[in-house]
């Protein structure tokens, strides 16, 4: 399917493009076009290191809302040799656009969950609520989250959505109320949790299923209170300010290393994960597999003690000698 | 005079009304003209329409205690992000305190009523809107873990548009951060006691204000996730009438109670009652 070009990638695209043609012609020993091969793929990679080690925070959220990244179930897919969808709240209805299930990992059990949007093939987006999950979604991620704890397995979950969807259902039927238990929850469970920001962590859609031991974050995805364009038309009264609210939010994965809000990032291949999306779902994988070997060889009371303590410990004060307290009244 | 100073004589003053100094105001409920000397004895209810105005967090605690000393107004923001949108969050936080002598969005402390000992956090959204940062997590971690320590009941009074933008992804992470508490109060069997008063929406009903093992709501106040207005953008028709209104919640089983303001005392009384004798109890877990 064809992709989308985003526009700082374009003249990269092009030049690629250009080589790839080159190449067609090139099947015979033609010295000259051997060179000119030789010189168009050495612009190519330098201009393919200046667009991608500086990118703005900005250029990063294109990145990261990239259709052609991999998505949830094929992360899944390439974690666990075998799995297995389950579905629905037991409740109300199943959320398309919150999958979750189990899966054998290098032989080992696990629960997964994680928003799932349908990339570029319109329909698939729009049975998938373009990855906004309704309370259903959260709610079932809690049944996994109590199956991991009931059966001591860990728990392993893919993050990449705008956010909660804001509409009258999803209100009702208390779409604030499925996400704090389940921000409880996870801060009662046992089991080994790892959550992995793929593309958007939005908000507390996000944090809705992210509240784990370790939480990784790929290359060019991003974790935000809020929308750039939502923080822009709020705090600058104009939606077209996004690329600014996006530097202002510090919200890029070096960012959130600097904050404490995540351990690691895993490296994107280069020019982002839709490049060479087998290679971004590799080396998911090995990191997750490594942090999971990691979180397995700890006392469980002492793995909940510490996740506690790390976001107890997440913000930023001072205490003010000044403000001496007041006399009781 | 610079702003602490400023700061310090107010946290040492009368409490602040959120009214200017008329005599007179007008209900926004039913439009009547209302003697302000009056709403001080009906609480800033609408003796007509019981419309329930918005009262500052100063106001609002001897509403609901005997006794109340407040605890931890010395944390304050730091500006982690160094963030600057129009306005500096540097100044937004300086004018907020001059504002509303609060040293941010919640008001902590020792609280009793009838003689039972309790936790109270009182949020105020005239503290730019009553946004969860960093100081407003971490007073609500303070409150819970001295609840856990004493066993002492928390109740937390929301009133808030959400998490701050202004801390970023820092202010997300305190959803998480109060939920810790709740977590530890639920394994120790103390209970939080949740009200929910006009606005709370955002990152704020989602965290700790919906896990009350008790939900109280004021009347007609304004209680969701997203923002009125942004759903209405997104699925683009009118929203039926009462929606994210206390009732509507109601109705919809996400709160206990719809509580006029004048019976908040004696129902927290009671509840403050019903625990005590229920303490002890193991918890039963989730
Ligand atoms: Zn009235």
């Amino acid at each position: 399917m064809a992709q989308p070009v985003l526009e700082f990638e374009r003249p990269l695209l092009e030049l690629e493009r250009q080589i790839g043609d080159l190449r067609g012609f090139a099947e015979g020993e033609n010295l000259e076009i051997q060179e000119e091969l030789r010189r168009l793929e050495t612009k190519a990679a330098r201009m393919r290191h200046e667009i991608f080690s500086r990118l703005t925070p900005w250029q990063r959220v294109q990145l990261a809302r990239h259709p052609g990244r991999p998505n949830t179930l094929e992360y899944v897919a390439s974690l666990c040799e075998e799995s297995m969808e389950l579905a629905g709240d037991r409740n109300f209805r199943d959320d398309p656009a919150l999958v979750a299930g189990l899966g054998l990992s290098a032989g080992a059990p696990l629960v997964w969950m994680g928003h799932q949007k349908g990339g570029s093939d319109v329909k698939e987006n729009v049975r998938r609520n373009f990855g906004y999950a309704h309370p259903e979604g959260y709610r079932k991620a809690a049944r996994l989250f109590h199956m991991a704890g009931k059966f001591g397995v860990p728990a392993v979950a893919f993050v990449d959505t705008q956010g909660a969807y804001p509409g009258i259902g999803a209100e009702e039927r208390g779409i604030s109320e499925a996400i704090a238990r389940n921000l409880k929850t996870m801060l009662s469970l046992h089991s080994p949790f790892v959550a992995v920001i793929t593309g958007e962590g939005g908000s507390g859609g996000a944090l809705g299923i992210a509240v784990a031991d370790v939480v990784l974050i790929l290359e060019h995805a991003f974790y935000s209170v809020i929308t750039p364009e939502g923080c822009a038309s709020i705090l600058w009264s104009d939606s077209s300010k996004a690329p600014q609210a996006a530097e202002a939010l510090k919200f890029t994965s070096s960012d959130l290393i600097q904050l404490g809000v995540v351990e690691e990032i895993i490296p994107e291949p280069e020019g982002g994960a839709h490049r060479d999306p087998e290679a971004a779902r590799r080396t998911v994988r090995e990191v997750v597999l490594r942090h999971l070997a990691r979180l397995k060889a700890m006392d469980p009371e002492d793995r909940l003690r510490r996740r506690r303590e790390r976001f107890l410990k997440l913000g930023v004060f001072d205490t003010d000698p000044d403000l001496t307290p007041r006399e009781p009244r | 005079m610079s702003w602490l100073q400023k700061t310090r004589e107010k946290l040492g003053g009368v409490p602040r009304r959120d009214m200017p100094g008329d005599l007179w105001i007008k209900c926004e409920g039913c439009g009547e003209i209302l003697y302000k000397k009056e709403l001080d004895k009906t609480l800033w209810t609408c003796p007509k329409c019981e419309y329930h105005f918005r009262i500052s967090a100063r106001l609002f605690t001897p509403m609901i205690t005997d006794t109340f000393v407040e605890t931890d107004q010395d944390v304050v923001s730091t500006d982690p992000l160094g963030f600057r949108a129009l306005k500096r969050y540097k100044d937004q936080l300086k004018q907020a305190r001059q504002k509303t002598g609060l040293s941010d969005a919640l008001v902590a402390g020792e609280a009793t009523l009838d003689s039972h000992p309790f936790l109270l956090g009182v949020m105020d959204f005239g503290f730019m809107g009553g946004s969860m940062g960093s100081v407003v997590g971490e007073k609500f971690a303070r409150l819970g873990r001295r609840a856990l320590e004493r066993r002492q009941p928390l109740v937390v009074s929301a009133q808030s548009g959400g998490a701050r933008m202004q801390e970023g992804v820092l202010s997300l992470m305190q959803m998480a951060k109060t939920c810790v508490r709740l977590a530890e109060l639920e394994e120790a069997g103390v209970p939080f006691i949740s009200i929910l008063t006009h606005p709370t929406t955002g990152g704020t009903t989602a965290s700790f204000a919906s896990l009350g093992d008790v939900i109280l709501a004021e009347p007609r106040a304004v209680i969701g996730f997203a923002g009125p207005r942004v759903i209405a953008q997104t699925i683009r028709q009118e929203l039926p009438p009462g929606f994210q209104r206390s009732e509507f919640l109601l109705e919809h089983g996400m709160v206990d109670r719809v509580v006029h303001r004048q019976a908040l005392k004696p129902t927290l009384s009671f509840l403050l009652r019903f625990f005590a004798q229920a303490r002890g109890q193991a918890a039963i877990g989730t």
